[in-house]
């Protein structure tokens, strides 16, 4: 019994990351309706920004912000210099998720360029080796850490959707865009928007990762993927679907690790993603998607 | 004057003079260029050509159906190791071959049943789910992979005295050769027709009588069968085979290749092949900026020339046809 909280504690907070991850994919899902396969390289571009800031001794809350506006900063000359361009000339569906590959790509380069594909270690305030204990449990620092980073971005993230002017004109422009329009919302601001706080999500899991993993090039394309499968468990429309999701998937994960296989732990992401798929492609939360002729 | 007078006409392979004489001088400029060239351009040519069928078998799924997959690395390793296993067991080449094509083909008709209610994105991610999981299975599973020392395939024994690099040259491009011709007769056939009727309106297409089940698993199969036999070849040409080589950023190729190449265009995916083959060797000495290129590329293409290399290679063919009018 002591082990299945303990196991299911590490996967929980396992899945507050993938959370992070996983609203993000969501969030420009639901607003402009493309899978972004950049979303773990803009991450990571956010995390060496913060090692190197961290590395020239800046305090911990300032590299923060600034790794997260640069990764805002991406994500929104992206839907500017690119996004708006193709859209202007008829890009369809498929071409807007072939660019943000291209995208992807292009990252991937300039950090190996940048940074070098040797892993380095992130100079992170919290440690990993101091733990709690918590009646039979034990609980590392880290992990306390990295789930009140993803409660607090989810729930910042619920605030500003839920609670703001601009979280209902993000809400109007991803029901129905030329609605939006009609109704004076600045369309593009909006969506660049939720570009730029789509990609500030994968920056605090990014850095919230590299503590636990070493950092280099490609440590987020793991997560990207796990976050990914948990916002098509959530429903790819649903921001709530997103982090339950993301929950369920990193206990599933660290459950499956401690009973079943640990070889095959990494692969039931993709299994889930195939099975629900099949049986419910909506999601758990999803609406319905319906095709009109 | 180019009058096209019969539907056979239209349908022949070169119609007019000019193109078979041009054909002709390409197929002599092939069988002559490994006596010239250095052996290593020799084995990049090789290398092109089994990219070549891979990436056209690709463009039949994407470019001709219309269905985004993102996992041919899967398909690529079931074809290798398939190959791999055959072989060890003492099957022949041509034999092994087949049998990589048919079970990457097997796997092509699984991971095309989702294919029937998913599209656009879901399927991606489906088919990305798929290449992934491939990749974990194979690296996890010692007794299909070989281990860490992966599986070693023994070399060809190079008919008519020649040398191995220049008899696997000979070999591969004459497959391509093959592939290119069938490929063209697929696309002109009914069941070609039946892709592109899919690709553009699935709904439409099947209202007008297309099979939809029968028609998108057979894209699947198709594909991955081209997909098996290039990896069975690039097993062939590595001597040696492990499941690091398959992983995601293989697929990503792949399918850069085929947006860069062409959507839907047969010459485009020999073109497309050889850029990413011939990319990674001319930057041989800045690795890194392999696939900035390839983003790159990939963002000049779809916003300013969304027909690929190839549709740049039909605007310069008109350019000079219609040359002192525009």
């Amino acid at each position: 019994m002591d082990k299945l909280l303990q196991y299911s504690l590490t996967g929980l907070s396992a899945g507050s990351l993938y959370a992070l991850v996983a609203l993000g994919v969501v969030l420009i899902y639901r607003s402009t309706r493309v899978l972004n396969f950049a979303h773990g390289d803009v991450a990571t571009l956010g995390t060496f920004v913060a090692f190197s800031l961290l590395s020239d001794k800046f305090s911990f809350p300032v590299a923060l912000v600034l790794s997260l506006a640069a990764g805002a900063a991406v994500g929104i000359t992206f839907y500017f210099v690119v996004l708006v361009k193709a859209q202007r000339r008829g890009a369809n569906l498929l071409g807007m998720i072939i660019l943000t590959l291209g995208l992807a790509l292009i990252i991937q380069g300039l950090v190996v360029w940048k940074w070098g594909a040797e892993p380095v270690a992130l100079p992170f305030p919290i440690s990993d080796t101091k733990t709690y204990k918590m009646g039979a449990v034990v609980v590392s620092q880290l992990s306390l850490a990295t789930m009140a980073a993803g409660l607090v971005g989810s729930l910042l993230l619920y605030l500003l959707v839920q609670r703001t002017r601009l979280g209902l004109a993000m809400r109007a422009t991803s029901e129905n865009v030329m609605a939006a329009q009609t109704l004076g919302i600045p369309t593009r601001m909006v969506l660049s928007v939720s570009w730029g706080v789509a990609s500030a999500l994968g920056v605090v899991a990014g850095i919230f990762l590299a503590p636990a993993l070493l950092l280099d090039p490609f440590f987020m394309l793991d997560p990207f993927l796990k976050g990914f499968a948990a916002a098509v468990l959530g429903g790819l429309n649903s921001l709530p679907g997103a982090v339950l999701g993301a929950l369920i998937l990193g206990v599933a994960e660290s459950l499956t690790g401690a009973y079943l296989t640990i070889q095959f732990k990494n692969t039931l992401a993709f299994v889930i993603i195939i099975v629900v798929l099949l049986i419910r492609p909506e999601g758990l939360l999803g609406k319905e998607f319906k095709e009109r002729v | 004057m180019d009058l096209v007078e019969s539907y056979a006409e239209d349908l022949r392979f070169a119609r007019k003079r000019v193109t078979r004489a041009l054909l002709g001088l390409l197929l002599l400029a092939l069988t002559v260029f490994p006596l010239v060239a250095p052996d290593w351009m020799v084995f990049l040519a090789t290398l092109v050509a089994l990219y070549g069928i891979g990436v056209m078998g690709q463009n039949i799924l994407i470019g001709y159906t219309g269905q985004i997959s993102f996992g041919q690395a899967g398909f690529l390793a079931i074809g290798a190791f398939g190959f791999g296993h055959l072989r060890i067991w003492g099957a022949p080449f041509p034999v092994a071959l087949l049998g990589a094509g048919l079970a990457s083909a097997l796997a092509g008709v699984l991971v095309g049943f989702p294919s029937l209610r998913l599209k656009g994105p879901y399927l991606s991610i489906a088919t990305l789910g798929f290449g992934v999981a491939v990749y974990q299975v194979f690296v996890n599973w010692e007794v299909l992979s070989g281990g860490r020392s992966g599986l070693a395939i023994a070399k060809l024994k190079p008919m008519f005295g020649m040398s191995t690099t220049r008899y696997e040259y000979y070999l591969y491009v004459l497959l391509l050769a093959l592939f290119t011709l069938a490929t063209y007769n697929l696309i002109s056939s009914y069941v070609g027709r039946a892709f592109i009727a899919i690709r553009d309106s699935d709904i439409a297409a099947e209202v007008n009588g297309v099979n939809l089940t029968r028609y998108k698993l057979l894209a699947f199969a198709i594909s991955s069968f081209y997909t098996g036999v290039h990896g069975a070849l690039y097993a062939q040409v590595l001597g040696h085979i492990e499941p690091q080589i398959f992983n995601i950023s293989e697929s990503i190729t792949l399918f850069v290749a085929v947006i860069i190449g062409g959507v839907a265009s047969i010459e485009g995916a020999i073109l497309g092949a050889a850029f990413v083959t011939l990319v990674p060797k001319l930057l041989s000495n800045f690795r890194e900026f392999v696939p900035v290129v390839f983003g790159l590329t990939i963002l000049i293409v779809l916003i300013f020339e969304p027909l690929g290399l190839f549709g740049r290679w039909l605007k310069t063919r008109l350019y000079f046809q219609l040359w002192p009018f525009r």
